[in-house]
Formats: C-alpha cells, sequence, structure tokens
C-alpha cells in the first residue's frame, strides 16, 4: 500500500475505536521511585469521558506505544482524571516522565468496574498488593465520601517495602474520613513502625461482620488467591469477593486477543471478576 | 453508562453466567451472529425473485460474472498461481484462474502440478483466506503529527472500493462466519472489518477436489454448502466434469445473487444436473481422510490441560507462528508505532501470533513463557475456549495448519492422542514427596 498516495483525513468525527482522543498532563505527581501519578485533562472539548472505579484506559505515548492503565480517581471527582503508571518498560517510562503540558493518546473506558453502588449497606474489605491499590483507589475515595453508606470500608495495604506504599496522602485521608487502614510490608527498613508481613496477616486484624461484607482485591494473583483463602476462612462468602486481574491488554475491546484467560477476554469479561472456583481454577492452571 | 464511543459500559459479565456461551457446535442461528440477512442495507429485501432457481453455465458464464461484478463497482478478488501456491490477487477474466493445477497437500508438504485439465477449481486451498480482505495483515490506524504542544490525528480514508470474492471454499465461507463473529459480532465492532464485509458479494466453489489434509467433514463446513440464505453466500458453484469443457452449476443465496445470476446467461438446471453435484460431493468427501471427533473435543480439552502429549507436541513445535498466520480464523493483532525523521508518528496493526513470546507480556514476564504453554493455548483456544468466548468453533477443518507446520504437527493426531488417553497426566520422578 502506498503511503504517500492514501488520503488522509481529520478525525472528526471519531471512527476507530483505536484511535485515540488527545488529553494534557496537567500535573505529575511521583508516588513512589517509580510510580506516578498523571493527571489529564482533553486538549479540547467540554469534559473528559465518563467512567466507574475499576475500569481501566489505553494511554499512548505518541511514538513509543500504547499501554493498558487503571483510572486511579474517583467518578465525579472534581478536576482532570488520574491515571497511575509504574515504569516498568519502554512504554510506562516514557508516561512515567511525560512532561506536565505535554500530550497523550486515551482511549477508554473500558473493561467491568468493581460496583461500588451495589451494597451501601455492607461492608467493604478493601485488600491490595503493591500497585493493585491503584485501580482499587477511586473506588475506595467513592466509598469513603459516598453519603448514606451505612457499612464500614477497610482498607487492607501490602507493599514490598516502605518506599514502596503507594497513595500515604490517600491512606491517610480515608482513615480521618472514617476508613479503617492498616498497611504491612514485607522488608521493613530502619524507619518502619508498622506491621510486617503479608498482607493476608492483616486480614484477622480487623472486626467485621463477614455475612455482611464485600471484599475488593487486586495485587499479584498469588496474592489474590491467599487473600480469598484468608477472607473465606473468616466466613465470607466466595461470591461477594471481587478481583481485579491483569493479562496483556493491545486493544480493550476483545480484538487483539492477547488478553486471553482460558474461555475469558480480560478486556471483555474483566478486568474486574467475582471470585469463583472457576475463576480459582483459571488462575491456578499451571503454565510452564 | 455510555462509554466515549457510545456503547454501553458492560457491568459484570461475571464467569458462571457467561453470556456468550453459545452452547456446543456452531450456533449459526444465533442472533448476534453477522449475515447475509442483515447486510442489504442498500438493497430491501423484497422476495421478487426465486432464490431456489438455478442455473448451469460454462466457462463463458464464469467470466459474464466476473464483467458483471466489475461493472457494479466490485474488486473482483479470485484464485491464481503464484510463487508455486495458489493465492488470491485481482482477477479480470477466467484465464487468470488455476486451470489445470492440482495441488498436493501433505503434514508440512505442498506442492503444485499442472496438467491439460480443463478445471479451474480442481485444487484444495492455497496458504492465504479470505481473512486478508477484511483483515489485512498490517494495516495504518492512525497517524499523528505535532505543531506548537498540539497534537493532531489523522486516520487513513477506508478504501470503499467492494470486494467480490471469486470462488472461496465452503471451508473459508465458515472461516469468515466466525471472523465475523470476533470482529463485528460484539460490542464494539470493527468499523473496516464491518463495512469491508458488509459489502462483500461471496461466490463460493464448492470443493471436488480436497487436499490430504483436509478435515471439513468433521467440522460441518464442507464440502458443499447448504441452500439457504443464512448460509453466508451470494453464489455457490459446483464444477462439474464433463466430457470436455467443465460445466458450473449456480446456486443463489441472496437477492444480490439473484440478480446478477440474470447477467451469467445460463441454463436453468435440471434433476441431472443435481446429481452430478451430488456425486461430486460424495467423492470429495469420501477423500477426505483425517478426522477430528468435534462433538466431544471442547470438553476433552479443557478436562486434559495436564495431559502428557503437550510435552510431546512441545518437543516437535517450533513456536513458529505458521499455523496461526495460515489460519483463517486466526484474529490475535496488535499495534506498534514508527516515527519518521520528520517526527510524524504512526501506528500501525497487524497480526500477532500466541506462539510468539511477547503475546502474553505482562510487567513480569511472559505469561506463557515456553512452547508448551503456547502451543497449548493455541490448540485448547481454536477447539474449546473459542466456543465460550465466541459460541463457536474456532476451527472450520482447512487443514491449512497441517500443511504449512514445517515440521508436520497434525491437530487432528494432537487431538486423537489426547483422545486416546483421557485424562492422563504425567509422571514426573521425584526424590520422595507425595506431589498430592
Amino acid at each position: 500500500m502506498c503511503m504517500d498516495a492514501m488520503l488522509l483525513t481529520e478525525v472528526e468525527p471519531l471512527l476507530n475505536p483505536l484511535t485515540p482522543v488527545t488529553y494534557r498532563v496537567v500535573a505529575r505527581h511521583v508516588e513512589t521511585g517509580d510510580v506516578v501519578t498523571l493527571s489529564l485533562e482533553p486538549t479540547s472539548g467540554p469534559s473528559p469521558f465518563s467512567f466507574k472505579p475499576g475500569q481501566f484506559n489505553m494511554l499512548t505515548s505518541f511514538g513509543v506505544g500504547e499501554v493498558a492503565i487503571s483510572i486511579s480517581s474517583a467518578p465525579g471527582a472534581p478536576g482532570p482524571v488520574e491515571h497511575t503508571v509504574r515504569d516498568v518498560g519502554a512504554i510506562t517510562h516514557s508516561l512515567c516522565t511525560a512532561a506536565v503540558g505535554s500530550v497523550v493518546g486515551v482511549r477508554g473506558p473500558f473493561g467491568t468496574d468493581w460496583g461500588v453502588d451495589g451494597f451501601d449497606d455492607k461492608d467493604v474489605v478493601i485488600v491490595a498488593g503493591g500497585i493493585g491499590l491503584a485501580p482499587l483507589r477511586g473506588a475506595i475515595s467513592y466509598l469513603v465520601d459516598k453519603p448514606g453508606r451505612t457499612g464500614r470500608v477497610y482498607v487492607l495495604v501490602g507493599a514490598r517495602e516502605p518506599d514502596q506504599i503507594t497513595f500515604p496522602d490517600d491512606l491517610k485521608r480515608w482513615e480521618r474520613d472514617g476508613a479503617v487502614v492498616k498497611v504491612t510490608v514485607d522488608v521493613p527498613d530502619s524507619r518502619w513502625w508498622g506491621a510486617i508481613g503479608v498482607v493476608t496477616t492483616l486480614l484477622p486484624t480487623i472486626d467485621f461482620d463477614p455475612a455482611r461484607t464485600v471484599a475488593l482485591v487486586c495485587g499479584p494473583e498469588i496474592m489474590m488467591r491467599f487473600t480469598v483463602r484468608g477472607l473465606v476462612d473468616l466466613g465470607v462468602a466466595l461470591a461477594s469477593i471481587r478481583v481485579s486481574l491483569e493479562r496483556n491488554m493491545q486493544c480493550g475491546i476483545g480484538w487483539c486477543g492477547h488478553c486471553q484467560l482460558g474461555p475469558l477476554l480480560i478486556c471483555r469479561d474483566g478486568p474486574v471478576f467475582d471470585y469463583s472456583a472457576a475463576l480459582e481454577k483459571l488462575i491456578s492452571e499451571r503454565e510452564r | 453508562m455510555a462509554g466515549r464511543f457510545g456503547w454501553p459500559a458492560r457491568l459484570a459479565p461475571r464467569p458462571g453466567e457467561s453470556p456468550r456461551d453459545g452452547g456446543d457446535g456452531g450456533d449459526a442461528n444465533e442472533n448476534r451472529a453477522f449475515g447475509p440477512n442483515q447486510r442489504s442495507t442498500e438493497l430491501p429485501i423484497v422476495k421478487l425473485m426465486d432464490l431456489s432457481a438455478s442455473f448451469v453455465v460454462d466457462r463463458a458464464g464464469l467470466d459474464r460474472l466476473l464483467g458483471a461484478m466489475t461493472a457494479r463497482g466490485y474488486r473482483t478478488i479470485g484464485p491464481v498461481v503464484r510463487d508455486g501456491a495458489v493465492v488470491q490477487r485481482q482477477v479480470s477474466s477466467t484465464d487468470e484462474l488455476p486451470q489445470g493445477w492440482h495441488d498436493e497437500q501433505a503434514p508440512g508438504h505442498y506442492r503444485l502440478h499442472h496438467d491439460d485439465d480443463p478445471s479451474l477449481f480442481a485444487w484444495a486451498v492455497g496458504p492465504g483466506s479470505p481473512k486478508s480482505e477484511f483483515y489485512p495483515a498490517r494495516s495504518l490506524v492512525w497517524r499523528a503529527s505535532s505543531a506548537d504542544e498540539v497534537v493532531t490525528l489523522e486516520q487513513p480514508q477506508e478504501d470503499s472500493t467492494p470486494v467480490a470474492l471469486i470462488g472461496p471454499r465452503p471451508c473459508e465461507l465458515a472461516g469468515l462466519r466466525v471472523l465475523d463473529r470476533v470482529f463485528a459480532g460484539g460490542e464494539v465492532p470493527d468499523p473496516h472489518y464491518r463495512d469491508r464485509r458488509a459489502s462483500s458479494f461471496v461466490v463460493v466453489a464448492e470443493c471436488g477436489t480436497p487436499a490430504g489434509t483436509c478435515f471439513c467433514t468433521s467440522m460441518g463446513t464442507g464440502p458443499g454448502v447448504a441452500d439457504g440464505v443464512e448460509v453466508g453466500y451470494d453464489l455457490a458453484l459446483t464444477e462439474l466434469k464433463s466430457s470436455n469443457e467443465p460445466q458450473y452449476l449456480v446456486r443463489v443465496g441472496s437477492e444480490r445473487g439473484a440478480e446478477v445470476v440474470e447477467e451469467m446467461g445460463g441454463s436453468p438446471a435440471a434433476p441431472a444436473d443435481f446429481a452430478a453435484r451430488d456425486a461430486v460431493l460424495d467423492e470429495a468427501a469420501r477423500r477426505i481422510e483425517r478426522k477430528l471427533d468435534a462433538s466431544n473435543v471442547r470438553q476433552l480439552l479443557a478436562d486434559n490441560l495436564g495431559h502428557p502429549r503437550w510435552d510431546d507436541v512441545a518437543s516437535r513445535c517450533l513456536a513458529c507462528g505458521n499455523c496461526t498466520l495460515v489460519c483463517p480464523t486466526c484474529f490475535c493483532g496488535g499495534v506498534s508505532d514508527a516515527t519518521t525523521v520528520g517526527g510524524v508518528v504512526e501506528r500501525h496493526r497487524q497480526w500477532n501470533s500466541c506462539f510468539d513470546l511477547a503475546h502474553s507480556l505482562v510487567h513480569t514476564g511472559p505469561v506463557r513463557a515456553t512452547t508448551w504453554s503456547r502451543y497449548r493455548q493455541w490448540l485448547t483456544h481454536k477447539l474449546s475456549t473459542w466456543h465460550d468466548q465466541f459460541g463457536t468453533s474456532g476451527c472450520v477443518g482447512c487443514g491449512r495448519c497441517i500443511t504449512w507446520c514445517p515440521v508436520g504437527i497434525d491437530i487432528t493426531a494432537e487431538v486423537a492422542a489426547i483422545a486416546a488417553s483421557d485424562g492422563a497426566v504425567p509422571v514426573y520422578i521425584e526424590s520422595g514427596g507425595d506431589r498430592s
């Protein structure tokens, strides 16, 4: 195909779901050494997309590539939409180092969400491992701030080291606004006076009613499996536990095939799933 | 809540209540399937013409068909011989079709032979399939340029010339129907695929000469096609041998087909012509040696994810991805960005293969790091989890993955080996301890 002979038209109206909308980086906040939160506003037009906590966007760093990133702010919150990115590869590095004022591409939002409007009278136990707090952050802020909620919110966070605890300001804010917040680290340093151990060790330390509890869990798959086991041991019903899964997502709309997990396309059927024996089997199935 | 493109944000279709589970078999009549009865937007469906009318034409009739499609503004894509294989190219005359060519196919083996046979369709399938007409191997998605901190995105204008497919096999039409579910049957259709497919005209050529690697009879996709508008062709050809020039039985599958067949100049088909067709198809079915038990393969593979056969096939598979490139239904793709010296960014979409190490890459590394994992992913997806995702099998029995595998891995043999020892588990020799 001869590129020069190809007629090009400006994107208006947007035709192809693979074409992003341009957003400007209006603020950049370093969370930890390799985790950055970008605040994005549309370069033109009235308002950004609407979304629900737990959904993700495909972010483009122009000339580098596109990657799936969770929306980390709460829906309806004033100000720009936030995405929290960990610097683990070429594209995320480019996003993490994006200067304020630069332009990125956004497609989305995609996928299922945590369903935060469905359990106003229930206690919500949120368990996050590492950067797994990012896709939960919007849900926690939303639940803590939601008027009329009668259930309590528990936030249990596990980090490898104290330096890697993300969103420390939010953790304090959520606690101030009524949530029970507990943090543990695998490897303490000389300044750490908190809990030590994997995040599941926090479960027995909170006082909640398992019969009227919904649990939202995000982190490495092994952490999620053991967290689910811990929750079930304490009496939480399997069907009341939701997890967010990660696979390579390149389109967000079920075309590209990269995010398959057995019968599931994570971008289309997830990333948030009700936990079940079938899901446990899928994520426990041995790859080599 | 509506998403940015206007499709509803889906709230939790969770495992265990999958709305896409269409059950076993090819659920052809499921209402989200995309078919000819939904694509005649410019031609209102008015039953003026008799779709059951059939005709017999000679080769000149096929030339008149090519002329009629060209006159209607279609790009006519048909089989030609290039570089030692039957491939699809633009054709304007039956002189360009593979007259007298025959293919010889076996695991890891493809050869063409030529003789004085006047037949145009006396071969099975080549490495290419109609997939690439609607889902190109590589295409430009957008181009971005920046000036004064403003990024401007441009999309390529789609080529709106409709395509007339001349001579795809029934198995290839079945492959398109599978792809229709992937790219046009979901919540977010691929507009390029959908529009090109919707405007396409399909002249399927029933298969009288299956290859040694074919198993369409096992998958219910050939060697013939049924009557009816739901099958998805506009016209169906059957090449009938006769003492001199072959004749072609032409059946009509759509209103558009009924309109075009008028211009082919045939005579009404007689019972003898249908008897001749039956003989061609019976003979073709008789010649198909390979079998795959499709009745239980979905559950068989789901139940045997730890079967020792995966070790065996992994020791032979090169993870080259040839099977995924020639497969008429493999749809995996990805995008990549490139920047020109002048700073213009282009994003291209191209086919990807699940045999590529990077296919499953997440930040901790590839999910499927070994050929063992990747072959198992390919086979279980094709024959088992495809049902869960798209309500149909992903295999149409064309045999390409067998023919074009450089080491001749045979999908039917792998399934048969697993079925022969259903439930087997590998024996690991360990120094003490109980694995359970």
